[in-house]
């Protein structure tokens, strides 16, 4: 094992010593059951059957185009939005099939909340980005909207540096700052998961690992589901680790277990990076 | 928003919303309103020209003549439409000026009876379109003459008006508007068409009225002082200014045509040796022909279409004649000046809106031609099938 | 190895005179219009100008309407304001939810979709005077009619069934729809998708993205198709000629169901019906100057917003 495999493991040691000691069973927030989804005729995803297990960050990894995304984006039903796109099989939050017909889908929303590849921040203030959530949620008054908006941006670690000025426009935000802007407009409203689409890959180092310490952060509070292309930052923050390739779920393991020593040949070749 | 809550509960909360639907409801409607609009004109420009398509426009001579003792059996609306009345001169009127007024239509059918055309109808679609020989002339002849005592409605020498300065027009505008549009697309750099493009749009800014007084003023002067023409509000001089309003109407469609051919076509050309010249005229040009030709189409569409500037300046004659130094009578200049003077429900005014359905109509149908020709250039560029 | 070779063309001096030749003519043709504009603007102008007094611009109508010395242009003024500000109130709310419906409900395969692009293409192109007979066809006839004979059958004349403000403001924004939509439409669709999935993922509904969101970001272009629509109808005579205007009228419209007086109307009488053409010089280009610097600052502002917009999205 190289140099690099060493760092991993100790990492991924870390993590477990970190997680909840109570039974799977009963941590399990999420639930799929036979996921598949088609895009018209091409399979996206095929046939996933995993758990995610509360207050945990859960990576997604593979090469590009192997339905990640795709996947993210059914345990916020944000892939309803697409035209001739067909979803078969069982999405449980919290032992609820989100798919079912008497599922309320904007409150779904809430609950499950997902921050973008880039980042997208209304091109309004920065104070209204994060009200636009609350207000939706039929918060008004300005004193709660106040407490809550500050609440969000110091748990995303921006607070320091917009408290003076938060009705400026949130576009002349750093790259970095904007990302950390989107993912406090997401847990303003309190939801239970967050998705994050590989929220760092268009921010440079420094950014990232603000990212990064971000998300073990807001571990305690949430359950984090992230795809990310970048393996060494799986393994970084990550408690459980699923592989995925062509939409098929090869491997779904501890981190610990798939850096170190992964079940399928696949798996390994991914992270020791033979293809990619 | 208690994260105590269980999500379950949270998740299936009812989510039907009314309010929702029906305004969604609602912007599904009145999105329908450009359609019905054009619906709406078609009915309603037709419905007031009915009389003309069905042959049953009340020229007064061509009226069965009732006798004065009729008075009493006709109903009120019987006699207004008899003599011609409105409901409030009906009521201003009382029995002993009916009886004249009937008395006079007796008379006026006595002599009008003397000319053979008398109890034609003239406003039937016979007449509007094919010549005929009128008491006084040795051959038959389109003549359009409204306001007379034995009325003709021949709409012929209007088309040909519309048709004639619509051509100057267009013949005057498309090698100025084109070349321009090649120019501003093609020729220039980047930076110099964001200039250049709005400021020539801004031609098409000017109220037609103002062109109209210019045309009627300046080019009339210009025309008459290099062709010595007798009448100096002509077809030529309406042409010429007609010509104004459209090309900024050519020059933007046909610019935005020759800008989407892709950068690429451009690139090969240049690669393989071509000078501007030869990209511009024999590779961007040929792509972009559907979408030229369409601006065409559209630009010869408002040209006929065009009212105030022809009002003003083509002289207002109607004449069937080739000469472009004649003035001539436009449809839409008929309309304008005409119109006014009508009485509600009488031919003539039934004809001028029958004339309007047909101008309509020939828009209409340039229009969806245009289009169709668009989607074939887009169909061309995108390699679509 | 031996390739065979295109013999070599010496045509460089050729090729070159005919691309100057045609770049020149090119050249010629774009300072031929460019000098139209400004030749038509500087007559009026030059014409106009030395009749432009303050008094001239805040003085109304008098019955002297070809009197140079007599009369002045607040009235006409006024009228076209009004006609405007009615078309606005009505052209916009139609437009946007017109615009809207395109942008983010319809699907291009379905016919309704199609029946509407037809329309709204086929609506530019109807010829004024057409929107003329349509407005008296419609709304005065019929409409007006309708409501004169169920609310106003005591009355001795027509009450809304003959010309009138309202009218002619219907009429006018019937013609100027499209212009709004399109405007519209296109603001809306430069909004990248990344806003609508960040407003989704937050819990909004499509109602609620499109008004909270969408709407508020697409203001500079629906301000744009509306400017452009209001400096269409500010200078157009065709629709109104029939269906309210007046070259004469005491005072201002006292209602919505009066005549008006308008700036292009009264240029085409001045130009048209004057007895005596030295005397209404002046005023027929005082007036028209007055007409063409409203409708050409408005284009200008609609251009400098939509330069703006542009540059903007570009960022």
């Amino acid at each position: 094992m190289n140099k690099q495999l060493d760092i991993n493991m100790n990492k991924g040691i870390e993590n477990i010593n970190r997680l909840d000691t109570g039974s799977i069973f009963e941590n399990c927030i999420i639930e799929t059951q036979g996921l598949t989804v088609k895009y018209g005729s091409s399979i996206a995803v095929n046939n996933i059957n995993l758990r995610i297990f509360k207050n945990s960050v859960t990576a997604f990894i593979g090469p590009s185009g192997c339905g990640k995304s795709t996947l993210l984006r059914c345990f916020n039903r944000m892939n309803d939005v697409i035209d001739n796109v067909h979803i078969t099989g069982k999405v449980l939050l919290d032992g609820i099939d989100i798919y079912d017909k008497s599922v309320n889908v904007i409150e779904l929303r809430r609950q499950v909340g997902m921050v973008f590849q880039k980042s997208n921040p209304f091109p309004k203030s920065i104070y209204e980005n994060i009200a636009f959530g609350l207000r939706l949620a039929g918060i008004k008054k300005r004193e709660l909207l106040d407490q809550y908006i500050e609440e969000s941006l110091k748990k995303a670690a921006l607070w320091d540096e917009v408290k003076d000025r938060l009705n400026a426009n949130a576009l002349g935000l750093s790259g970095g700052q904007q990302q950390r802007l989107c993912i406090a407009r997401a847990i303003a409203i309190k939801p239970s998961v967050l998705l994050m689409d590989e929220p760092a890959s268009a921010l440079d180092p420094i950014a990232t690992a603000k990212i990064e310490e971000l998300i073990l952060e807001l571990r305690k509070d949430y359950t984090i589901l992230i795809v990310t292309h970048n393996m060494q930052q799986a393994a970084r923050i990550s408690d459980y680790t699923a592989f995925l390739y062509l939409g098929e779920l090869i491997e779904y393991n501890t981190t610990a277990q798939i850096f170190t020593t992964p079940a399928k040949r696949q798996t390994e070749e991914y992270i020791t990076g033979r293809f990619g | 928003m208690n994260k105590d809550t269980k999500i379950s509960l949270a998740l299936t909360r009812v989510q039907f919303n009314w309010t929702e639907r029906i305004l969604e409801l609602g912007i599904l409607l009145i999105s329908a309103t450009t359609s019905v609009a054009i619906l709406m004109i078609f009915v309603f420009v037709g419905r007031e020209s009915m009389p003309v398509i069905f042959g049953k426009s009340q020229l007064d001579a061509s009226q069965l003549i009732r006798s004065v003792e009729d008075l009493d059996k006709m109903s009120a609306k019987e006699i207004m439409t008899y003599l011609g009345l409105s409901k409030e001169e009906y009521n201003s009127l009382d029995k002993q000026s009916l009886r004249e007024l009937m008395l006079l239509k007796i008379e006026t059918a006595r002599d009008a009876s003397k000319d053979k055309d008398a109890f034609i109808n003239a406003a039937s679609l016979k007449y509007l379109f094919f010549p005929h020989q009128w008491t006084g002339y040795d051959k038959p002849v389109f003549i359009w003459q409204p306001v007379s005592e034995i009325r003709k409605f021949n709409i012929i020498p209007l088309i040909v008006g519309s048709l004639k300065i619509s051509l100057i027009a267009i013949l005057v505008s498309v090698p100025f508007a084109i070349a321009s549009a090649i120019l501003v697309s093609v020729l220039v750099h980047p930076k110099i068409k964001e200039v250049l493009k709005p400021l020539i749009e801004l031609l098409a800014g000017i109220p037609s009225v103002v062109i109209g007084v210019f045309g009627l003023i300046v080019i009339a002067n210009i025309v008459q002082s290099v062709t010595g023409c007798v009448f100096r509000l002509n077809s030529l001089t309406a042409g010429i200014a007609l010509s104004f309003a459209v090309i900024p109407v050519i020059f933007s469609i046909s610019e935005d045509a020759l800008s989407s051919v892709p950068k690429s076509y451009i690139e090969a050309a240049y690669a393989l040796g071509a000078s501007r010249w030869k990209m511009a005229f024999q590779v961007v040009m040929p792509a972009a022909f559907p979408g030229v030709f369409a601006a065409l189409m559209i630009g010869f569409g408002r040209a006929f279409g065009e009212t105030m500037i022809v009002l003003m300046a083509s002289g207002n004659a109607s004449i069937l004649s080739a000469s472009i130094l004649d003035p001539a009578r436009t449809i839409t200049a008929t309309i304008a000046a005409e119109l006014a003077e009508t009485v509600f429900g009488d031919p003539h005014y039934s004809v001028l809106f029958f004339i309007g359905l047909l101008l309509f109509i020939f828009t209409f149908i340039l229009n969806i031609a245009a289009n169709l020709v668009m989607g074939h250039l887009r169909t061309r560029i995108e390699g679509k099938k | 190895m031996n390739h065979n070779k295109l013999p070599l063309q010496i045509t460089k001096p050729w090729r070159d005179c005919e691309s100057i030749i045609f770049t020149g003519l090119c050249f010629l043709a774009t300072l031929v219009v460019l000098a139209i504009l400004v030749v038509i603007v500087g007559y009026i102008a030059v014409n106009g100008w030395g009749h432009i007094t303050w008094k001239f611009l805040t003085s109304p109508m008098t019955q002297d309407i070809f009197d140079a010395s007599r009369t002045g242009v607040l009235s006409l003024a006024i009228g076209t304001a009004a006609k405007v500000i009615l078309m606005t109130i009505a052209v916009v709310p139609v437009g946007a939810i017109t615009a809207i419906y395109l942008s983010e409900y319809s699907s291009s395969k379905s016919i309704f979709t199609k029946v509407v692009r037809l329309a709204i293409n086929n609506l530019a192109g109807v010829p004024a005077i057409v929107f003329g007979l349509f407005g008296v066809g419609f709304f005065i006839k019929t409409i007006g009619s309708t409501i004169d004979a169920t609310f106003f059958s005591q009355s001795s004349g027509p009450v809304w069934g003959k010309p009138c403000l309202l009218w002619a403001s219907f009429t006018l924004a019937v013609m100027t729809l499209p212009v709004v939509i399109v405007a519209t439409e296109e603001a809306l669709r430069s909004i990248p998708n990344s806003l609508r999935e960040a407003s989704y993922a937050l819990g909004a509904t499509k109602l609620e993205t499109i008004f909270k969101v969408l709407l508020p970001i697409s203001i500079p272009g629906l301000l744009t198709g509306s400017i452009l629509a209001v400096s269409r109808a500010a200078g157009e005579v065709a629709p109104i000629l029939f269906t309210g205007a007046a070259y004469y009228m005491a005072g201002l419209p006292k209602s919505l169901s009066d005549q008006f007086m308008d700036l292009g109307y009264q240029v085409y009488i001045l130009a048209t019906q004057s007895p005596n053409i030295e005397k209404t010089r002046a005023l027929l280009f005082a007036t028209s100057l007055v007409l063409l610097v409203l409708t050409l600052a408005l284009n200008l502002v609609a251009i400098l917003i939509r330069y703006r917009m542009r540059s903007q999205n570009k960022n």
